[in-house]
């Protein structure tokens, strides 16, 4: 799905990731984890086409990032959802058409069923008429997954999903990305939370990448 | 390219939806476009009028005078060769002839009816002349004829409204001018409105792209809020134009200039292209804006 061949990226300073090569098979689950300032989230930036590599090659789709048009980004961006770390929503339109957005920007109309059981998977169906800015932490993330996953797309990269959550909800959070990953999804969740990886090994194979000294290491079994 | 100017105005309240209504930020565009366009109207028909003139006076001069020789009858036929000589070596005129018997008859007929006996009247003999270029030096030609042929006197009382016709007609391309410069002036409010629009939206143009949204569909949302508001108020701004306009009291020929300050036929449907070129004017300003603060962002 994504892959990065001898990838190097800076802000302009130093450079924060060096030689960096690794494959996002299809249907795989990933962690990315290291320290704050690692470049964890930069990395998911490199995925979905954010930030270019300042040396390297990255393949999403089969295409180089490099040589994709403004709407060639705009189409693989329907392909991946992300949920950011600073969840950004349209302050002035309910939860529901927010989250309901990735749709409308391709014309594409949502079942109100389907959006029903969509938020009540994410647990805010109470919510669904509410304005972002009312929303708590947790909420906002949870309509951030919703959003992310309402145009099945085929990759989700996740910053932090449940660094608001408390522990029986980030559960509940990572049982809906398993549940996606099951349907054939290829997951990728950035987190220092290391008690969700080890749920998460208990219920689905996964791979935890480690940034370190600017390299990307597959970490071994001591998670 | 007809297809995508309608395209990008086609109705689509979802996608107008999410870029937040501004509030007055939208009336002042609105406004703008509606004074912009009042005063358009006005240089336009200023323009046209002074148009008008410029065509009533040129027709007047014809750029032709006359010199009228009075002489007994047996010094007509050598003065009047005289005078065409003098002519035909005075700097600035074209040409020179001494009109026939029987243009002078017709001339004379609407007065002293067809038959009149021209061999037995003093009638005096008429040379028409036709300037070139920047004309002649009426004062010297007037003082040579005096010398040459005494009986000759040079009729051009046209003539003074030479520079008049003139200012009309520099009148008329000041007027269009002003029309241009006005919706220049438009175009670059309008640029302006869409750039602090696209500015203070720059949030929620990053969350529509990063959820795969095509530029052309963000842009969308921006022109054709302020085409439309473009429209509507220079719409309106013409509109209250046409009726001040209306209500100039009529003062007919004698009144001249200042009460035909109106439009004429088709002046009227001139008027309204005003609001059409203001909308089309938004329409391409915020496109290259929105396109260009696109640009800036990945
Ligand atoms: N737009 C930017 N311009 C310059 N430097 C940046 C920019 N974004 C991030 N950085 C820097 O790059 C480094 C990595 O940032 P990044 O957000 O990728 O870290 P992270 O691993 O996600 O951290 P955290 O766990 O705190 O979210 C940080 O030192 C940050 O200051
Ligand atoms: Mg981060």
């Amino acid at each position: 799905m994504i892959a990065f061949d001898n990838v190097a990226y800076s802000y302009g300073g130093g450079e924060l990731l060096s030689e960096v090569s690794l494959s996002l098979a299809p249907g795989s689950f990933h962690f990315l984890t290291g320290p704050s300032g690692s470049g964890k989230s930069t990395l998911l930036k490199l995925c979905y086409a954010e930030l270019l590599p300042t040396a390297g090659q990255i393949t999403i789709f089969d295409r180089d990032a490099r040589g994709l048009s403004r709407d060639d980004v705009a189409r693989v961006r329907r392909r991946i959802g992300v949920v950011h770390q600073d969840c950004q929503f349209l302050d002035h339109l309910p939860v529901a058409t927010n989250v309901t957005l990735p749709l409308a920007v391709t014309r594409r109309e949502t079942s109100a069923q389907d959006l029903e059981d969509l938020l009540a998977w994410v647990g805010l169906s109470h919510l669904a008429g509410a304005m972002p800015p009312e929303l708590s932490g947790g909420e906002r993330q949870r309509a951030a997954v919703a959003r992310a996953v309402i145009m099945s797309p085929d990759v989700l990269l996740a910053d932090e999903p449940t660094g608001n959550l408390d522990w029986e909800m980030s559960v509940r959070l990572l049982t809906l990305l398993v549940e996606l990953n099951r349907m054939g999804k290829t997951i990728v969740i950035a987190t220092h939370d290391m008690n969700l990886i080890r749920m998460a090994k208990s219920q689905v194979a996964t791979r935890v990448l480690r940034i370190k000294d600017r390299r990307v290491q597959l970490a071994g079994a001591d998670l | 390219m007809i297809r995508s100017i309608l395209a990008d105005m086609t109705p689509d309240p979802a996608a107008d939806r999410v870029v937040p209504p501004t509030g007055h930020t939208a009336w002042l565009t609105q406004f703008t476009a509606g004074v912009m366009a009042f005063l358009a109207v006005f240089a336009l028909a200023l323009s046209m009028a002074a148009g008008r003139l410029a065509d009533r006076w040129e027709d007047a001069l014809a750029r032709t005078a006359t010199i009228r020789i009075s002489a007994p009858e047996d010094q007509m036929q050598v003065q009047t060769e005289a005078v065409l000589a003098l002519l035909s070596t005075t700097p600035g005129i074209a040409e020179a002839r001494a009109l026939s018997d029987d243009e002078q008859r017709a001339l004379l007929a609407p007065w002293f009816g067809p038959d009149l006996p021209l061999d037995e009247l003093p009638i005096p003999r008429l040379i028409e002349l036709t300037e070139d270029g920047e004309g002649y030096d009426s004062e010297g030609l007037r003082q040579r004829l005096a010398a040459e042929a005494p009986g000759a006197i040079l009729d051009d009382h046209d003539r003074w409204r030479r520079p008049l016709a003139i200012a009309a007609g520099r009148l008329q391309a000041l007027g269009f001018g002003a029309v241009v410069l006005i919706l220049a002036a438009t175009g670059a409010v309008i640029s302006l409105a869409a750039k602090a629009s696209l500015a203070s939206n720059d949030q929620v143009i990053r969350v529509l792209r990063q959820i795969g949204a095509r530029d052309t569909y963000i842009a969308r949302a921006f022109v054709r809020r302020f085409t439309l508001r473009a429209l509507s108020g220079a719409a309106a701004g013409t509109l209250a134009g046409l009726v001040v306009l209306w209500l100039m009291p009529s003062g007919g020929d004698a009144a001249g200039f200042l009460t035909g300050l109106g439009f004429e036929g088709f002046g009227w449907l001139w008027a309204w292209t005003l609001p059409i070129l203001s909308a089309a004017i938004a329409f391409a300003a915020t496109r290259a804006t929105a396109f260009a603060k696109l640009g800036t962002m990945r």
